[in-house]
């Protein structure tokens, strides 16, 4: 399950997104380009575009295969265990697994990831333990401990404020000049922040190397794409940046893999930011604390529910006889045993510990805050919880 | 007479004053269709149409920076921020627009315009929904800054707040939205912004609170009174700037001692300046040091450890005691 690199995926097709160069003191008419869109599959996961198919071994795709899997069971698992009472807020990722891996699996574990809220599939694959992403979304402080099998940053809940952190963090790369890349992924919603566009332009100017991910699904909460957004192709930000962009089918996890090693080589190899637009769909609740009955429409679930991207992958494989119905049912079968470890696990974890909420606000403690300590320390003894 | 949660207040008081001014309009985050993530706003949509209430993209400083405009323009916005924690993104336009445009036109552009945003903890929320930050605006010259403490008192001074000609920023205790309901009055109710309300008179101990702090501070203060034989005057604060110091001046040079609560870190909380002031103008009254009762000076801790970080009464009860151990 441990990220590892994919760079072998890039495929051959022409950026022909790259944002035409023009002399700064141009007077006549300027041609930007045009916004290119990438997509493999089709709905029903026929080969659309074959050209940019990525070249990919069977026990690649069934591993593709199998994180899709786990990010919807456990997306499920996480949901059911929220209804119970087991759970806090969190905001499921139903319907945006593609977007999720395929973001994911070109990275290389040396590479830094800055996700979203709604991006715990994504994390697992990336190595976080489906107990800890449980703890941390129960409200356990422990959750939050970075693990060390690859280069993570702690995931946004504020809306865009991680973008220009982790354009940071590509600056930092590119000032000691090592190979690593960072990829970050934010909503459609988050392209309205203005640090998110203050960003965009530092890592263009310094030609750092990020990939920014906008997960176009649809939605902010109850705010549709058409009001968040007059163009709602964000992928056409990029050319008033000056950062190469391109739209892609964020249902294709074929498509997302072929952008995002684009993107990320691009990065690597010393191009600068790049901006890929996945388009997706926010199939389930904002958060578990959201009604979305009194905003949207049923129909335009149903619709997309044609487009779900594990069903089209499914079909993908099936076609070329690296899956079928038993072998479908039998993974998911291990999954889910994946998954109710994990709970157990959990389970067993799930310990408060009040007293450590002093210890990770500084280096030292300064004198003033042990004095804080020792009478909050106090209080938890005369309510007998120490 | 209704009785109404504070989320219903509120929304009653958003649809009085719509109603009674049309200058008056609504901006945020998901405030229009679906109604407002605490359904604050709800149906005001249907009632007032689009124009009036507008759902907004994702953008705090811009909500802020436009609300200040159309406040320039003659409108009355009451722009809402989803939660208290999301101001940050608005800093730069509360404290550079909202707070002094009025004062670089001389007093040509008012700024009649309030911002509303739950605020603290106790909800079991993810991080940066639980904070408490009013004292940042309460350092900000040119604001106004009030926060309620049930249905009834958050009806009548949002009321006060959107007529108010100045900006106001209108923190709601999220903790108390729909935690019980009280009586509301029928008619259209106001209040006076800049006044303190003693709502239990005491003769030994004042105790200061605000917001959601009220119920712990009331429960500590039955508790005194029942269980240890000590007669807490309590004060709710209400406006925390203006601040009525004439109340607290008042109630403390009867009693000689205080108690003072909020959520908020210590330092240069809210708690920080009452202490002040009677260290100003109470000083040959005091029997004791006046205690603080605050949240500590750390990130407001994650939820499962919350209960423990937020004053509660029993911490209240504890820190009344040794005011008036001093003799
Ligand atoms: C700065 C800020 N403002 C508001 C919120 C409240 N909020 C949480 S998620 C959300 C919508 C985000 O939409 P989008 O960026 O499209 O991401 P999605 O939820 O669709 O994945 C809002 C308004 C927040 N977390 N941070
Ligand atoms: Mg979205």
């Amino acid at each position: 399950m441990s990220p590892r690199s994919a760079n072998s995926t890039a495929s051959a097709a022409p950026v022909e997104s790259r944002p035409v160069r023009v002399d700064s003191n141009a007077v006549e008419t300027i041609d930007l380009g045009r916004v290119e869109v990438i997509r493999v599959l089709d709905e029903k996961g026929r080969v659309v575009d074959a050209s940019v198919e990525p070249d990919l071994p069977d026990a690649e795709l069934l591993r593709i295969y199998r994180g899709m899997v786990r990010s919807r069971r456990f997306d499920q698992r996480m949901l059911a265990m929220q209804r119970q009472g087991e759970m806090g807020t969190f905001a499921p990722g139903l319907g945006q697994e593609a977007t999720q891996i395929g973001q994911v699996y070109p990275m290389r574990p040396s590479d830094w990831y800055s996700p979203s809220y709604r991006s715990i599939g994504a994390q697992v694959w990336r190595g976080w333990t489906m107990e800890q992403l449980l703890l941390l979304w129960a409200g356990y402080f422990e959750g939050f401990a970075i693990p060390e099998v690859a280069n993570e940053l702690p995931f946004s809940i504020v809306i865009g404020s991680h973008v220009p952190v982790a354009t940071g963090v590509a600056m930092g790369i590119k000032v000691r000049k090592d190979d690593a890349v960072v990829v970050t992924n934010f909503g459609d919603g988050a392209s309205s922040q203005g640090v998110v566009a203050e960003a965009f332009n530092f890592a263009a100017v310094y030609k750092a190397p990020i990939v920014f991910i906008v997960e176009s699904n649809g939605w902010a909460i109850s705010t549709p794409l058409e009001k968040q957004s007059g163009n709602t192709v964000l992928a056409a930000r990029g050319v008033g940046f000056g950062i190469p962009a391109v739209r892609v089918d964020g249902n294709d996890v074929l498509g997302m893999i072929a952008a995002c090693s684009r993107a990320i080589d691009h990065a690597r190899g010393g191009g600068g930011p790049y901006l890929v637009e996945a388009v997706t769909y926010r199939m389930s609740l904002h958060t578990t604390a959201d009604d979305p009955k009194v905003y949207r429409k049923d129909d335009e679930v149903k619709a997309w529910e044609g487009k779900c991207p594990i069903l089209r992958f499914e079909s993908y494989l099936k076609s070329r006889e690296l899956l079928d119905d038993d072998a479908i049912a039998q993974i998911n079968e291990e999954i889910e045993a994946e998954v109710i470890a994990a709970r157990d696990r959990f389970r067993e974890l799930a310990v408060a510990r009040p007293e450590e909420i002093f210890d990770f606000v500084y280096e030292q403690l300064p004198e003033e805050l042990r004095e804080q300590k020792a009478e909050y320390l106090e209080r938890l003894k005369r309510k007998g919880v120490q | 007479m209704p009785q109404l949660t504070m989320v219903e207040a509120l929304n009653l008081a958003l649809g009085e004053s719509m109603a009674a001014d049309d200058r008056v309009c609504i901006m945020g985050e998901d405030v229009g269709v679906n109604g407002g993530v605490f359904r604050v706003t709800k149906g005001l949509l249907e009632r007032f149409g689009a124009d009036r209430v507008l759902d907004t993209p994702l953008a705090e400083d811009s909500i802020i920076g436009t609300a200040v405009g159309m406040a320039v323009y003659g409108l009355k916005p009451v722009a809402e921020i989803q939660f208290s924690g999301f101001t940050m993104q608005a800093f730069d336009q509360i404290e550079q627009n909202m707070a002094r445009l009025r004062n670089r036109s001389r007093s040509r552009y008012p700024i009649s315009m309030v911002m509303r945003a739950p605020y603290g903890g106790g909800i079991r929320a993810v991080e940066h929904h639980s904070e408490s930050r009013e004292a940042y605006w309460a350092h900000t010259p040119g604001l106004k800054v009030v926060i309620p403490s049930g249905p009834r008192n958050a009806r009548a001074l949002l009321a006060a707040s959107i007529a108010d000609p100045d900006p106001v920023v209108f923190y709601e205790p999220k903790a108390v939205y729909r935690a019980f309901r009280e009586e509301v009055s029928e008619s259209p109710e106001t209040m006076e912004i800049g006044k303190a309300q003693i709502v239990r008179p005491g003769g030994d101990v004042t105790l200061i609170g605000y917001g959601a702090m009220m119920r712990p501070v009331l429960e500590a203060a039955d508790d005194l009174v029942e269980e240890h034989g000590i007669d807490v005057e309590v004060i709710d604060l209400l406006s925390i700037k203006p601040m009525d110091t004439e109340t607290l001046v008042e109630s403390v040079s009867r009693t000689g001692r205080c108690v003072v609560v909020h959520e908020g870190p210590r330092m240069c909380g809210i708690a920080a300046e009452i202490i002040a002031r009677l260290n100003e103008h109470a000083f040959e009254y005091l029997l004791a040091p006046i205690r603080r009762v605050t949240g500590f000076d750390i990130h407001f801790p994650y939820f499962q450890v919350e209960k423990h970080y937020l004053p509660d009464s029993d911490s209240i009860v504890v820190a009344v005691k040794e005011t008036m151990q001093w003799t």
